[in-house]
């Protein structure tokens, strides 16, 4: 019997780099995103290289009253699920523009949340199950240029740390994934420092072997749990005055 | 940003653009001359422009027909992604060059060759068609039956006629992924030569020459051979599994070596010790697919064994009529200035129908030379050598021949330049050495 991993957000690099990486070891893929008419060419591509049954299916994370009938409309209750939605939006749009901020908080926070928990619960009956969740570095600590979208990836942070504990006992998983700055469409023309960013099919990797070796939350670039462990220690009367 | 062809000379400060859709790659035209890039594999400046579109997004398989063996992919896709895919099945690219580093785009452009080109011609012949964008945006179907003219001018044009979007190819049949490898130690050039005449039937076959050795030792090569092995003749053990072949270890240079690592000593004694050990091995054996077609893939980053002033190659071909004397002047003038050249590729080419590839019959030398005074003032007496020939030169490789040079050997060229300002094309479609040419 084939596994499957279903990925959510499935348009993204960080999401098509995971979706070859589960192929290549023989998973079936169930691709998921608003845009489902993108997804057709990556579904071939999967098929013709990897020579895995590839799905693809209609999700909108600001959809959450339809979760239960996405779930339900699946080929089979996936064995992964892979959740890469995410949506930076514009910090000063969100301080200034309410709508702005909840349509972040939401994209990163609620509906991730919502689709990973009742997941969970489906797993819960089963016995089994791996839910990974692409949460941010930027969730680490709130920081003046992008607090709302960190607030958001914290809140996500705190929810998959929860499941872990809710399960630890029995035979499902939670893995966090904190990326840190990784070239894609999201990044492009920013001037990032190469020793700093990972190419998706690094972040694929890392994502991989976390669930092979059981691992709970992981830095793709092991420099920035360096980093965010600095971060996370600044005495607030000094990290307030910085700027990051 | 900062960017070279493979031989990291010469270097250039271009914009790149790395489109991911038809509509997207559109929009950047109209704003001035760019050019298309896939791996950077091209040696020179024919993937270089102040502003360069990196195709490496594009790079979805989408068909494939086993019936015929037809895959559709679009142009971004590598060599070593479709033997990543497609071998464990039983197929294998029709023509592929020295590296699997390749992508279709680029061997389009260049319509590249390999050690079968005697026996079957170029990348071209197994292209049946594909998808280009021109200069006002639009998108043509080109193949030998559509828009013939412009898939004629567009398989070893360079980039120059516009941009492949996608292409479909002829993958053929393997019953392995092992190669039957013979090899013969030719002492001096007439005997490399004859060893490639005796030859002439093997599928593949290509000869490493030492450029270093003189007098009668001048033009010793290792010619080797090569069929794809069937599953008879795997030895047991390998016959459930034939397209399990051990990769490469991966080795990798991981810093630029200083220049005086290669001067005339050291590649003097590599070549010595190269030849020496092939001389002694077995006749025949079996190899994998990677030993075979890409023993330079196994060391990522070759190119930085040049130093950081990077390093030029001369690939040129002579006719038929007259090649032993082309060759041994060649020889000659390199053993004469000690410019002696690392990496030295002989190979026959059998005869070539298409309008503007580089390929014709006779044989191809390629060689390598690092960035020096010594190789530069070289390369001007190796251009009239091959010229007085009647030969001519492999743009993919090319970085710096005069536009005169190029002209004169081939004329074809003057009928591409026509063709591009007719239809407007140069002004859109351009790179350094198409500035550097005229084209």
């Amino acid at each position: 019997m084939s596994r499957s991993v279903l990925i959510l957000g499935a348009n993204s690099d960080i999401a098509r780099a995971c979706a070859h990486r589960y192929a290549q070891d023989g998973y079936a893929i169930r691709l998921a995103a608003r845009d489902t008419n993108a997804l057709a060419s990556d579904a071939a591509d999967i098929a013709l290289r990897h020579r895995v049954d590839v799905t693809a299916h209609a999700f909108d994370a600001l959809d959450t009253p339809g979760f239960a009938a996405f779930v339900d409309a699946l080929p089979d209750l996936p064995d992964t699920v892979l959740c890469a939605v995410g949506f930076m939006g514009d910090q000063d749009e969100s301080q200034s523009d309410p709508a702005a901020a909840a349509r972040v908080l939401r994209s990163n926070f609620e509906g991730p949340a919502l689709i990973l928990g009742l997941l969970a619960e489906r797993f819960e009956a089963r016995g089994t199950g791996t839910l990974i969740g692409i949460s941010s570095v930027a969730g680490d600590r709130g920081r003046a240029s992008n607090y709302v979208y960190g607030a958001a990836k914290a809140g996500f942070t705190a929810f998959l740390s929860g499941m872990r504990n809710r399960f630890a006992r029995s035979k499902i998983k939670v893995i966090t994934v904190k990326p840190g700055f990784v070239a894609t469409r999201m990044t492009e023309g920013l001037d990032l420092n190469p020793r700093l960013t990972a190419q998706p099919a690094e972040v694929a990797e890392a994502i991989f072997t976390a669930q092979v070796r059981g691992r709970n939350v992981i830095y793709v670039k092991p420099i920035w749990q360096l980093i965010m462990t600095i971060i996370r220690v600044l005495p607030e009367v000094v990290f307030k005055k910085t700027s990051m | 940003m900062q960017i070279s062809g493979w031989g990291r000379y010469p270097r250039i400060q271009a914009k790149v653009s790395t489109p991911r859709s038809d509509v997207a790659l559109a929009g950047l035209l109209g704003d001035g001359p760019l050019i298309a890039r896939g791996m950077g594999r091209a040696y020179g400046d024919s993937a270089l422009a102040p502003h360069t579109v990196s195709m490496r997004l594009f790079n979805h398989m989408i068909d494939f027909e086993p019936q015929s063996g037809q895959l559709v992919a679009e142009a971004g896709v590598t060599l070593a992604e479709i033997i990543d895919a497609f071998l464990p099945h039983g197929w294998f690219p029709s023509v592929t060059p020295g590296t699997q580093f390749v992508s279709l785009g680029g061997a389009i452009a260049a319509d590249v060759h390999g050690k079968n080109h005697h026996s079957e011609g170029s990348f071209g012949a197994f292209v049946d068609w594909f998808d280009l964008m021109g200069a006002d945006g639009s998108v043509c179907r080109c193949s030998r039956t559509e828009n013939k003219d412009l898939f004629e001018w567009t398989l070893g044009g360079m980039g120059l006629t516009g941009i492949v979007l996608r292409a479909a190819i002829r993958l053929k049949r393997v019953q392995s992924g092992w190669i039957r490898q013979s090899t013969i130690a030719a002492q001096n050039l007439d005997a490399a030569l004859a060893a490639f005449e005796d030859t002439y039937s093997a599928t593949y076959s290509m000869a490493w020459i030492d450029c270093a050795a003189t007098g009668d030792k001048m033009g010793r090569s290792i010619v080797m051979n090569g069929e794809h092995a069937v599953r008879a003749d795997l030895p047991a053990t390998h016959r459930a599994s034939p397209f399990d072949v051990p990769g490469h270890l991966g080795k990798s240079v991981p810093f630029d070596f200083p220049g005086f690592v290669l001067n005339p000593w050291t590649v003097r004694a590599f070549n010595e010790l190269y030849f020496r050990m092939n001389a002694r091995k077995p006749a025949q054996s079996l190899v994998g697919w990677e030993n075979f077609f890409y023993p330079l893939d196994a060391v990522q980053d070759w190119n930085r064994i040049y130093g950081r002033k990077g390093f030029m190659q001369f690939q040129c071909v002579v006719p038929l009529e007259s090649h032993a004397e082309g060759l041994r002047a060649i020889l000659n003038a390199i053993s004469r200035t000690g410019a002696g050249s690392f990496l030295a590729v002989l190979k026959r080419f059998g005869p070539q129908d298409s309008r503007l590839s580089f390929p014709m019959e006779g044989y191809t030398l390629a060689l390598d030379f690092p960035i020096t005074t010594k190789a530069l003032d070289l390369m001007p007496e190796l251009d009239r050598i091959t010229a007085d020939h009647g030969g001519r030169f492999y743009l993919a490789k090319d970085s710096r021949m005069p536009a005169q040079t190029l002209l004169e050997t081939d004329p074809r060229w003057q009928k591409f330049a026509a063709m591009r300002r007719q239809k407007g094309l140069a002004g859109q479609f351009a790179s350094a050495q198409s500035e550097r040419l005229g084209l």
